[in-house]
């Protein structure tokens, strides 16, 4: 059989940073996946030396909507570092909270988004209704639904009143038993089962060698947690289980992403129970002394990665950003290799990129020397169609 | 007026079809979007639909300040669209480039490539205001007729 060449992308916002697959494939099977990056280039990391590190703050927490506080957590920790300010307890404490709130609401977007890519869209209507209630949660905290801005240089910027606690632990409280639904529906339906088990293979070995992070590398049984590893914020004093699976395929990731919110909800209770007295915030000066740093935050993906580097003014020197994604995605090449066309969209949609615009692939025919060209949707409902004359069906549901 | 144009615009304003493009958003409109689509929000009681292609679609959503790389992209979706056609500029990036004004890779704001027919402001845009911004344009249409 011929070789076909299928370019993915290069308009691929599915994904956080831009970037074009090449499928090579053999009938329906990938043989090889080449990955190119850098299309969707803004030129934040140089702008940020332009700005004082109070409104770099503003500019990174834009990386990206959906981890944006992931960034400046890691970002102001940087800050903090070189400027030797000691961030008050309680601080911290809220940051973590923040931080715990931001991964339930990523990882129950993502539920809704892989059920979605499944073709289970009832699925994805009940996630995102369920999320509402982190996002109630977060407004409420912080007065926005998905920028927050919690962080300020030295601490944060509003505290949490006693009818707050409340109101967020009645949520997680509604959200904990939608999740156990979610967990049983994960593992026992068997047309999820069909869908996902044994697609998208990463074994631990590979997962090592091509240095996934997040629930991409704990799916393969690699306990690798910055969380557990080297805490920071108040991780330290708070009691959580590193979800493991070992599958190493698109199920076991849908498992640690279902278990990881248990104990999400494990630690927001915690915190909110134990949050220690004193005041939010310390002053910090405008101008930095030289020096670098370097942090790294367990975002809802993955390991986020920040290094800053100051030169005794008011704006950094240098700032870089390692988003999880970039860190996953040669281990997605591994994984659609070997697989079906019509596993693509499953497989990249479970390292959890961003589904957010209409994609296109092009199918190049080498035989017949001509292209054609595939939208994300189109993608998505032949992965539909393909199961569903395989007795893969949820419309029976 | 043709009566095939009455019915086109019947048609548009009992149900606009909508294609979402992220012409380099930070993907904080983008999940405001879609939540504007599921249950919470739920706009499709208004008949607003979300379309996979532009060849559907009669209002073109856009986030994000531009990036040059997309801009060329962004033309040539909106010139596969079918006329009426519309443009809607989301977020506070897509109506002046937001944040990233001045960044190296971007053309700040939707209005440098294409013609905009509503501005949506907020960093990142609420889903009320989204409702708000494709009600607006359906009356300003309706008006004209
Ligand atoms: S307006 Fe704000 S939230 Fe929306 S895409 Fe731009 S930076 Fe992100």
């Amino acid at each position: 059989m011929s070789k076909i060449t299928i370019p993915f992308g290069p308009q691929h916002p599915a994904l956080k940073e831009p970037e074009n697959f090449m499928l090579v494939l053999e009938g329906e099977q990938i043989t090889s996946a080449g990955i190119n990056l850098g299309y969707n280039h803004r030129g934040m990391e140089k702008a940020a030396e332009e700005r004082t590190y109070l409104q770099d703050l503003y500019l990174i927490e834009r990386v990206c909507g959906i981890c944006s506080h992931s960034h400046t957590t890691c970002y102001i920790t940087n800050v903090e570092e070189l400027a030797k300010c000691e961030t008050p307890k309680r601080a911290l404490a809220i940051r973590t909270l923040i931080g715990e709130l931001e991964r339930v609401h990523s990882h129950l977007l993502w539920l809704g988004v892989a059920g979605y890519e499944m073709g289970f869209e009832t699925l994805f209507m009940y996630t995102w209704r369920d999320r509402e209630q982190v996002l109630d949660c977060l407004e409420l905290l912080s007065g926005n639904r998905v920028h927050y801005s919690i962080n300020t240089i030295g601490g944060v910027r509003r505290d949490i009143t006693a009818e707050q606690k409340t109101e967020v632990k009645k949520r997680i409280n509604y959200l904990m038993e939608r999740t156990n639904y979610y967990i049983k529906l994960a593992t026992e339906e068997p047309t999820v089962l069909a869908r996902t088990q044994k697609v998208g293979k990463l074994p631990l070995d590979v997962a090592i060698e091509r240095g996934a992070v997040g629930p991409t590398a704990r799916a393969s049984g690699l306990a690798r947690d910055v969380r557990k590893d080297e805490p920071y914020l108040i991780y330290n004093e708070l009691d959580f289980k590193v979800i493991t699976h070992n599958t190493c395929d698109v199920f076991g990731r849908l498992v640690v992403r279902a278990l990881e919110l248990v104990e999400s909800y494990k630690m927001i209770h915690q915190v909110i129970d134990n949050l220690p007295e004193g005041p939010i915030a310390v002053k910090v000066p405008m101008k930095i002394a030289p020096g670098e740093a370097v942090n790294h935050y367990e975002a809802p993906r993955g390991e986020d990665i920040h290094y800053l580097k100051s030169n005794g003014t008011d704006k950094p020197e240098r700032l870089k950003v390692r988003a999880p994604t970039l860190a996953n995605l040669q281990s997605v090449a591994y994984m659609m290799e070997g697989g079906w066309l019509a596993d693509v969209p499953l497989v990249i949609a479970a390292i959890d990129p961003c589904m957010s615009c209409t994609d296109r692939a092009a199918v190049w025919d080498a035989k017949k020397g001509k292209t054609e060209v595939y939208s994300w949707e189109e993608m998505r409902k032949m992965g539909i169609e393909h199961y569903k004359r395989r007795g893969v069906d949820f419309s029976k549901l | 007026m043709k009566i095939i144009d009455k019915l086109i615009t019947w048609s548009l304003l009992k149900s606009p079809w909508i294609l979402h493009f992220n012409s380099g958003a930070c993907n904080g409109c983008d999940i405001e979007i879609v939540d504007a689509l599921t249950p919470k929000y739920d706009v499709e009681r208004f008949g607003i639909v979300l379309k996979a292609t532009p060849r559907h679609a009669d209002i073109l959503v856009v986030s994000g300040p531009v990036t040059r790389q997309q801009a060329k992209r962004l033309k040539t979706i909106y010139e596969q669209m079918p006329e009426p056609k519309f443009v809607m500029a989301v977020g506070a990036c897509g109506c002046s480039g937001g944040v990233f004004n001045g960044c190296y890779g971007v053309i700040p704001g939707v209005h440098q490539t294409l013609p905009v027919s509503v501005y949506i402001p907020g960093c990142p845009v609420r889903p009320e205001a989204i409702i708000d911004g494709v009600v607006k344009l359906i009356q300003s249409v309706e008006g004209k007729k």
